[in-house]
């Protein structure tokens, strides 16, 4: 028994004593508790991640990231960027873009299209991940499958061009009828509807992978879904994969051309959209690569990082409703519209991102044309910025309407940042220089898209990204019976020029089409340019080879390699 | 008592049955198609599937077979990852966003108390002063800011000291948890300690404290017994609200610390509209709160007699 205490003081004191205790007491609980937390999630199989940095030299391995966990990686249903970038790693098709975006041979050693006939060999040392063949017969299973109308495939567009597909999609043919056959186990061809000049553009999209039939049917309709319900046929495979947090790529060693392939490991060692996330990380040599954005910039320059830009392909434009009663369908009104505002000024002093362009075709300017770029050939028709002129445009559209004062007018958008400041801008310098009211109609991406289908908008903020390297892929955005034509936008002229580029295989002949498309688009109003997507990029100077583009893989390390002798930024 | 628990549990049982429903209905209501794309389908693709997620039924009729799946524990597959079912996605993500609740509660807890026990002694003095201050910061100041600034600190620590004391993001060691789970505390931990700090000044004072001073017992009986086990009760009370709610906000700081919860699919299906994730989670997450809320009244009809006769 100790001293009674009396004093105020004295209490005070051993309480505080009493509360040391307590606190060291509280963190030996909350340590012991961290680990027996960690040690059940370690029963329950998820995986404890690396703490790697952003180089190991000696692994041979790189550590990088992605901004959401990859949705799909079923190449049948597979629709967006970043499974798409992941199957760029894991998976090849017959053919495939090389460092210089041309198209080179992947699975198929040589390749023949004449006419409506296509013959693709493929190679003798062509292996899945699992050291089986990979087959003309995989090629055949994985199109019909996409094909398949059950499977609900939104891609199943893209194989249209092949005889058949379109009707097996719809249903009304057999899917045995679909102009592709193995003749034998390396031997596959294809019959289309009519001669294309980019089929061979088409066969490197990643809908066109092969898949193992027996191994999709192993799986139990769980294809894809993990990293072992995949079979792989690219430069790397997958070894793991905790949804949301990690995937780790591996050398494959069944890949054709693992001789060329330098890594031995690829690292997607964090999952986040969080821009600022993800440059600490970079900072902190966890990440060999990072996205910037204006305010990262200045820094970035500072500390001398190793910058790059590349545009992601995407272009975005605000669309008219065309439908009969829309007094959008008035031309001299698009066109005062057109003249009242200045993407120059949208992209550099309203959305100030870093690497984005104002958009001033519907063809971005990486497009490849004949020679040279398909922009520096046919060059876009210059607008201005011009209030006097749109405002006299204006005029002509209230005499043609019988109105004296416009109603006001519905901008629909989406709800991302880049979108709402966007809609903003418009709505300011509509009404500053023309007087036009314009009411935001701000909505979530899936309902943006379905009101652009019931065509319940006047203007629309929407954007495009490309599917395969040839301006087709814009080109036919606004044909008449184009189901992405949400405006329902109709002209005859157009309509001829794109089945010209369809059908045509002289790339002169099809280029002067899309220059008069280009100018259709133009003299029309049919769209006002925002801005070409485009990214600043640092990477870690240690690291070489990285590709970004427009299409396929946007962030490409298959054919990364590291330099040692380099200091880290 | 056995009554009381039956009569609890099948309050939780509507309850659940009721968020169920009003989600689905509010749901059903949210304009958007969630089987469109970016890239327009014909009509026969879209039928299909349509079809296979049963969007081609009658909304009474998705109904029945929705709460039918339901209570066969079966939510289905996700509209967004077409190859995996919610229930993976639940089974593979609760457990990491429980984790970090727990020790956020934990944290809170502990650290409450102890603060809270401090500002009390030291009433009026300069260490309440200071805790005070920063509780109120605490308290107004939301996670994503010090999510934020947790993490640039840890940059820069990392920077300063040229190693990687800790790592600025990602889940899976045990060095992962202990920043983001600070973070999704310290609101919690600044309300605790408030709790803590009146109830303890009520005791301090209070009669039974005197005679105990006056009767001469030792000091840390006095503080040990007395005052901080009284002092106690009301912060318990609130712990089991608190892990629920804080295991289920947990998306800001999942997101910035790339942490795989659950929370950045809850947020994330309501904005892609994906039906079934969005049913899944928020029944899990409403159940899981009901859950805890019978729990602790459970355990005060357990500890205290008269509750249970209301």
């Amino acid at each position: 028994m100790q001293e009674p205490i009396s004093t105020e003081e004295g209490f005070t004191r051993s309480a505080v004593k009493q509360l040391a205790v307590f606190s060291v007491l509280a963190v030996l609980v909350i340590v012991a508790v961290m680990y027996a937390l960690n040690f059940i999630a370690g029963l329950t199989g998820s995986d404890s991640q690396s703490a790697a940095g952003a180089v190991d030299i000696e692994n041979n391995e790189i550590s990088v990231f992605l901004r959401q966990d990859p949705p799909q990686l079923d190449s049948t249903r597979s629709t967006d960027v970043v499974s798409g970038t992941v199957l760029g790693h894991v998976m090849e098709g017959l053919l495939r873009y090389d460092e210089n975006f041309e198209i080179t041979a992947g699975l198929a050693e040589r390749w023949e299209i004449e006419g409506t006939k296509a013959t693709f060999w493929l190679r003798e040392d062509a292996r899945w991940s699992n050291g089986e063949a990979i087959t003309a017969h995989d090629f055949v299973f994985a199109w019909r499958t996409t094909l398949d109308p059950a499977v609900g495939s939104q891609y199943a567009f893209i194989f249209y061009p092949i005889k058949n597909a379109e009707a097996a999609n719809t249903g009304d043919m057999p899917l045995e009828s679909v102009g592709v056959r193995a003749l034998d186990d390396r031997t596959l061809e294809v019959e289309l509807e009519q001669p294309i000049a980019y089929f061979d553009k088409l066969v490197a999209f990643s809908t066109y992978f092969p898949i193992s039939e027996e191994f999709y049917e192993s799986t139990n309709g769980r294809y894809g879904a993990e990293a072992e319900s995949l079979l792989y046929s690219g430069p790397f495979r997958m070894t793991s994969w905790v949804h949301g947090a990690s995937i780790r790529f591996e050398k494959n060693p069944y890949y054709w051309d693992a001789d060329n392939i330098h890594l031995d490991a690829i690292n997607i060692a964090y999952i986040t959209e969080d821009t600022n996330t993800l440059l600490n990380l970079y900072k902190d040599s966890r990440i060999a690569l990072v996205d910037l954005t204006a305010e990262m910039l200045e820094g970035a320059m500072q500390q001398r990082w190793h910058l790059d830009r590349f545009m992601d392909g995407s272009v975005f434009y605000i669309e008219f409703n065309h439908r009969p009663g829309r007094l959008s369908t008035n031309l001299n009104l698009r066109k005062a519209l057109r003249y009242a505002q200045d993407d120059g000024e949208l992209v550099d002093r309203v959305i100030k991102l870093p690497g984005y362009l104002p958009a001033k075709s519907v063809f971005p300017v990486w497009l490849r044309g004949v020679e040279d770029t398909f922009r520096e050939e046919y060059p876009a028709p210059e607008s201005e910025y011009n209030v006097a002129l749109a405002r006299e445009y204006l005029e002509k559209a209230k005499q043609e309407l019988g109105i004296t004062e416009f109603p006001p007018i519905v901008l629909l958008a989406d709800t991302s940042p880049v979108a709402t400041i966007s809609s903003q801008y418009y709505q300011e310098v509509y009404k500053k220089n023309l007087g036009l009211d314009i009411v935001i109609d701000p909505q979530i991406f899936r309902q943006r898209l379905a009101k652009m289908s019931s065509g319940d908008f006047d203007l629309v903020l929407s954007g495009w990204g490309p599917d395969y390297n040839d301006p087709l892929t814009f080109a036919d955005l606004f044909a008449s019976w184009n189901l992405n034509n949400r405006g329902h936008f109709d002209n005859a002229e157009l309509d001829a020029q794109v089945r010209i580029a369809q059908n045509s295989m002289d790339q002169r002949v099809r280029m002067d089409a899309f220059g008069k498309i280009q100018d259709i688009l133009f003299d029309e109003v049919v769209f006002i340019g925002n801005y070409e997507r485009g990214r600043v990029y640092a990477t870690n100077p240690q690291v070489k080879g990285i590709l970004r583009r427009a299409i396929g893989a946007e962030t490409d390390f298959t054919r990364a390699y590291i330099v040692p002798e380099s200091t880290a930024p | 008592m056995w009554q009381y628990t039956l009569k609890r549990l099948l309050q939780g049982v509507i309850t659940v049955w009721f968020i169920a429903t009003a989600t689905f209905l509010a749901m059903h209501s949210v304009p958007g198609d969630p089987i469109s794309g970016e890239r327009a389908a014909t009509e026969a693709i879209r039928a299909n599937l349509a079809a296979r997620y049963g969007l081609d039924k009658p909304l009474g009729e998705q109904y029945v077979i929705y709460i039918g799946n339901f209570l066969k524990g079966d939510f289905g597959i996700s509209f967004t990852q077409q190859n995996r079912q919610v229930n993976d996605i639940i089974r593979e993500h609760f457990p990491v966003s429980a984790t970090l609740g727990i020790l956020a509660v934990l944290f809170a807890a502990l650290g409450g108390v102890l603060w809270g026990a401090l500002t009390a002694i030291y009433r009026n003095r300069l260490p309440d002063t200071i805790i005070m201050f920063l509780v109120i910061l605490g308290i107004s100041v939301p996670s994503f800011v010090f999510a934020a600034l947790g993490q640039l600190a840890l940059v820069n620590i990392n920077n300063f000291f040229g190693v990687s004391i800790l790592p600025v993001a990602g889940w899976g060691t045990v060095s992962h948890m202990i920043v983001p789970a600070l973070v999704l505390g310290m609101g919690t931990m600044a309300y605790l300690t408030r709790l803590m700090r009146s109830s303890m000044l009520e005791i301090i004072h209070s009669d039974y404290v005197r005679t105990a001073k006056a009767k001469g017992l030792p000091a840390e009986r006095i503080f040990l017994k007395h005052q901080l086990r009284n002092a106690i009760l009301p912060v318990v009370t609130v712990l089991g609200p608190a892990i629920a709610a804080i295991t289920t906000g947990g998306f800001v700081v999942e997101l910035v610390f790339a942490i795989p919860g659950l929370g950045r699919y809850f947020v994330q299906a309501v904005q892609q509209l994906d039906y079934t994730v969005i049913m899944g989670t928020t029944v899990f997450y409403g159940s899981f709160l009901v859950f805890m809320v019978i729990l602790v009244d459970l355990l005060y009809g357990w500890i205290d007699p008269r509750v249970r006769v209301q």
